[in-house]
């Protein structure tokens, strides 16, 4: 009860005029990153995060430059379904999955009822994970208070081993990548020895280590802008879409068809949402592949199934809800797009983590709040605007370029007024760029970033309460079983190329 | 907060460059924003309290231009020194200091920063140390402390904010004075320390009033002895180490400086205007409610408190082996 009245009193927040403008220019700012192919709701959040400062100017707490970010999130998740319906070509790789069935569907002639189903399935699945992420982040939040420095540095061995085990990359390369994250990580003041480390060049910007913002922008903005000016020299036709008011209640009423793929994809991408480094990517990939599995028709999948769309569609949204639990109790971002939302909190003042719902209700239940309304916001306007959001897709990405450098050079620079920290950030994103063709992935770097300095100096402290032993890590009730799992997950490639191996030798 | 500071500055700064002109005759006031250096990293008790100072000169319009808060919170400090040794326009360059001020130069000779060169605009406090345990330890006096932390040894576990920190000056302080070897585990930053007393995961602090204010009054932390010469007004059953016979007090400066090389009128003009941040009735509010010491203080009574106060970090650092 005490739940439903605090959230109660958050949603009334966020219904205030401001919350709820910046809630509809969140959606709209998100659906539009998200259906430029190109811009997924990582970048908008990481290029937008210095402008929320202005909005904290005038209105004070976090709450609100949260809810416009938050906002942005969701918007993007119903965004990328445009671009993959209508062109054929994934707005976010949230949306990959989106493309299988929804291209077909549109070809066919029926790209208005891809566009309505994939919108009201993000808002069932927004809706689910939201119902299932008040019940729990709380109940969450108070087990977490009991967390120590052990706890805590077995939670991030798991993040980490998550990407290698589950992340479906060249594993060499993700642990290449996770081990730049880490060594960039330790540039600066190092608190538990006290002394400077990797100091290039005695440059003293380098002294108070590297801006995760610095680097967020640098690989989303500048580094994105690159790569897409890069790969996208194809020209590619677009769906004519019929949008008449008739038309979209006639696909209103098809949706109920589609129940099976969205429930599937509200209550799988939640939980796969949680996993630290899986997030709505394999979400919505898993939920497709789920829901084709129990179909009652498998054969129609890839060929314009209504559920092939609504399985992955309401799976990103839930799987971004889903992110947000462990970074609003835990203060361990599961996700890019949360890492940059919990780098902003950190720069609004607020202390991520368990204490976070205890020590400042008046910033988690608004924001809970919000999740709501700009859920029901995004889905009206979505549906209300499909043909503005169909005319801006034809932008060529030419002016859109200009303006992504524009906001990133003059992003970084308000966050930190440093020159240093925009010379810095360019040269990131050209590295981040030539990281990518050469097949890099990027997010367990950028996660890296943002858990090694959480999880090294846990490993000193545990190891100093210990002095050295190790097995702290293993005989603590909690710490436990989360380092074996980790350890496990670690290990599960190795599994299967031995598994290979028998296979190949019987 | 800042990128509105920033812009407002940005926008100020270009379109008053044509129109304001320098080389006003007598009193010294600032012809443009006002760069306010943070020795410390955002949301953070130091931090805070620059931020505190920006608002009331700001609201009581006490400036004609704005202050700009810039944090470098890097290598202790030294970000900031060098930053503020570096400054183009030592008139419009000013910062906000810790105990970082008097340590970080000694125990790093090689950034060649010298604490007595900065201009001395104003001490605004002195904020203070308590000794801080959980309430579940049942202790309650500083003798049952010394008894159990004498007993576990290097089991007993104290925290604090960084190597060779106050914290960590405090700590040394106990374990050779009264016969202890406690084990001493750094942190980031004082709430950071507060929240592991807090959550049990640590024996020990020696948290600022304000940092372990919150746990404090939920009664999770119980504060055994203050660092003080005398008892704190917010503690007043608190006794002071003195009253328990140890010949120890620490404090933490949070004074304002001017870059090196500020002129004279600067100075006078911002010795005047901390002055006034000071007398305000915000700022009083504020030393009591977190329970800070020290009365304001400038020119030459500030410039011989550091030289005090380096000689004594010197002595300190010298008996830990942090520095020869």
């Amino acid at each position: 009860m005490e739940v439903i009245s605090a959230l109660a009193d958050g949603v009334l927040v966020a219904l205030q005029p401001v919350n709820l403008g910046l809630a509809i220019l969140g959606v709209i700012v998100g659906l539009f990153v998200g259906a430029m192919p190109g811009l997924g709701s990582v970048n908008g959040v990481a290029i937008l995060l210095p402008f929320t400062f202005v909005i904290q100017s005038f209105t004070g707490g976090a709450t609100s430059p949260m809810i416009f970010l938050a906002a942005i999130y969701y918007g993007a998740m119903y965004g990328g379904a445009i671009s993959s319906i209508t062109l054929g070509i994934p707005g976010a790789s949230t949306a990959v999955a989106t493309t299988f069935d929804g291209r077909p569907m549109a070809l066919s002639g029926k790209a208005h009822i891809a566009l309505v189903t994939a919108a009201l399935a993000s808002f069932v699945g927004g809706t689910v994970s939201n119902i299932i992420f008040t019940a729990f982040a709380p109940a969450l939040a108070s087990v977490a208070l009991d967390f120590g420095d052990p706890e805590i540095f077995a939670l991030m061995l798991l993040a980490f081993a998550t990407f290698v085990g589950l992340g479906g990359d060249d594993i060499p390369k993700t642990i290449f990548s996770i081990c730049i994250g880490l060594v960039l990580a330790t540039v600066g003041f190092d608190i538990v020895s006290g002394e400077p480390r990797l100091i290039f060049f005695d440059i003293t910007g380098f002294s108070h280590g590297i801006r995760f913002l610095v680097l967020a922008i640098g690989v989303y903005g500048i580094g994105e802008m690159i790569w897409t000016i890069n790969t996208s020299r194809y020209s590619s036709s677009m769906t004519q879409v019929d949008v008449s008011a008739k038309n979209i209640w006639l696909a209103i009423k098809e949706f109920k068809t589609a129940w099976r793929g969205t429930s599937i994809g509200s209550a799988l991408g939640f939980f796969v949402g949680i996993l630290p480094a899986a997030g709505a990517t394999p979400g919505s990939l898993m939920s497709y592949g789920v829901t084709k599995l129990i179909s009652k028709n498998p054969k129609e999948f890839g060929k314009g199934a209504i559920d092939g769309i609504a399985a992955p569609e309401a799976a990103n949204n839930s799987a971004s809800t889903g992110a947000m639990l462990p970074m609003m109790t835990l203060g361990i971002p599961g996700s890019p797009t949360t890492a940059v939302l919990l780098a902003g909190m950190v720069i609004w003042g607020l202390q991520p983590g368990p204490l976070l719902f205890t020590n400042q209700p008046d910033f988690v239940w608004p924001l809970i709040g919000s999740f709501y309304i700009s859920n029901v916001v995004a889905v009206l306007i979505n549906l209300a605007f499909i043909p503005v959001f169909l005319w801006m897709l034809r932008m060529p990405f030419t002016i859109l370029a200009p303006m992504i450098f524009v906001l990133s050079l003059v992003g970084t620079f308000a966050a930190y007024l440093d020159m240093f920290d925009v010379w810095l950030m360019v040269i990131v994103g050209v590295a981040a760029f030539f990281l990518r063709i050469l097949d890099y992935p990027l997010a367990p770097a950028v996660l890296a970033i943002v858990l090694g300095p959480i999880a090294e100096p846990k490993l000193r402290q545990s190891l100093l309460f210990s002095d050295g032993d190790f097995s702290i890590f293993f005989t603590r009730p909690i710490a436990g079983p989360i380092t074996i799992l980790a350890i496990i997950l670690i290990l599960l490639p190795l599994f299967k190329v031995i598994k290979n191996k028998m296979k190949a030798a019987s | 907060m800042i990128t509105r500071r920033t812009m407002i500055g940005l926008v100020a700064a270009t379109m008053l460059a044509s129109t304001s002109f320098t080389g006003i005759a007598h009193a010294f006031e600032p012809n443009k924003p006002v760069d306010f250096i943070i020795m410390a990293g955002k949301g953070g008790g130091a931090d805070k309290m620059a931020r505190l100072m920006q608002s009331i000169i700001e609201k009581n319009k006490l400036s004609t231009r704005p202050l700009v808060p810039i944090n470098k919170s890097g290598g202790s400090g030294a970000e900031a020194l060098i930053a503020a040794k570096g400054a183009r326009d030592p008139d419009h360059t000013i910062m906000v200091t810790l105990n970082s001020f008097f340590t970080t130069p000694l125990r790093q000779p090689g950034l060649k920063i010298d604490a007595m060169k900065f201009a001395p605009i104003g001490r605004m406090a002195e904020d203070t140390f308590l000794l801080w345990v959980h309430k579940d330890s049942g202790i309650t006096t500083f003798e049952q402390y010394l008894e159990k932390a004498k007993k576990d040894g290097s089991k007993w576990v104290m925290g604090g904010t960084g190597k060779n920190s106050e914290d960590n000056i405090i700590t040394d302080y106990l374990n050779n004075n009264y016969g202890l070897s406690m084990k001493y585990i750094p942190y980031k930053g004082g709430g950071a320390v507060a929240k592991q007393v807090a959550g049990k995961q640590l024996n020990s602090s020696v948290n600022n009033p304000s940092e372990a204010l919150g746990f404090y009054e939920s009664g999770d932390m119980v504060p055994l002895v203050a660092f003080t010469d005398e008892r704190l007004p917010m503690f007043p059953d608190v006794p002071t180490l003195k009253e328990k016979g140890g010949d120890f007090s620490y404090f933490m400066q949070r004074a304002v400086v001017g870059a090196p090389g500020m002129s004279d009128e600067a100075l006078a003009y911002y010795n005047g205007l901390f002055k006034k941040v000071y007398d305000s009735a915000e700022w009083q509010d504020y030393k009591k409610k977190k329970s800070l010491m020290g009365d304001f203080m400038s020119g030459k009574d500030l410039v011989s408190y550091w030289g005090t106060q380096v000689d004594r970090h010197r002595k300190i650092l010298k008996a830990s082996g942090a520095i020869k």
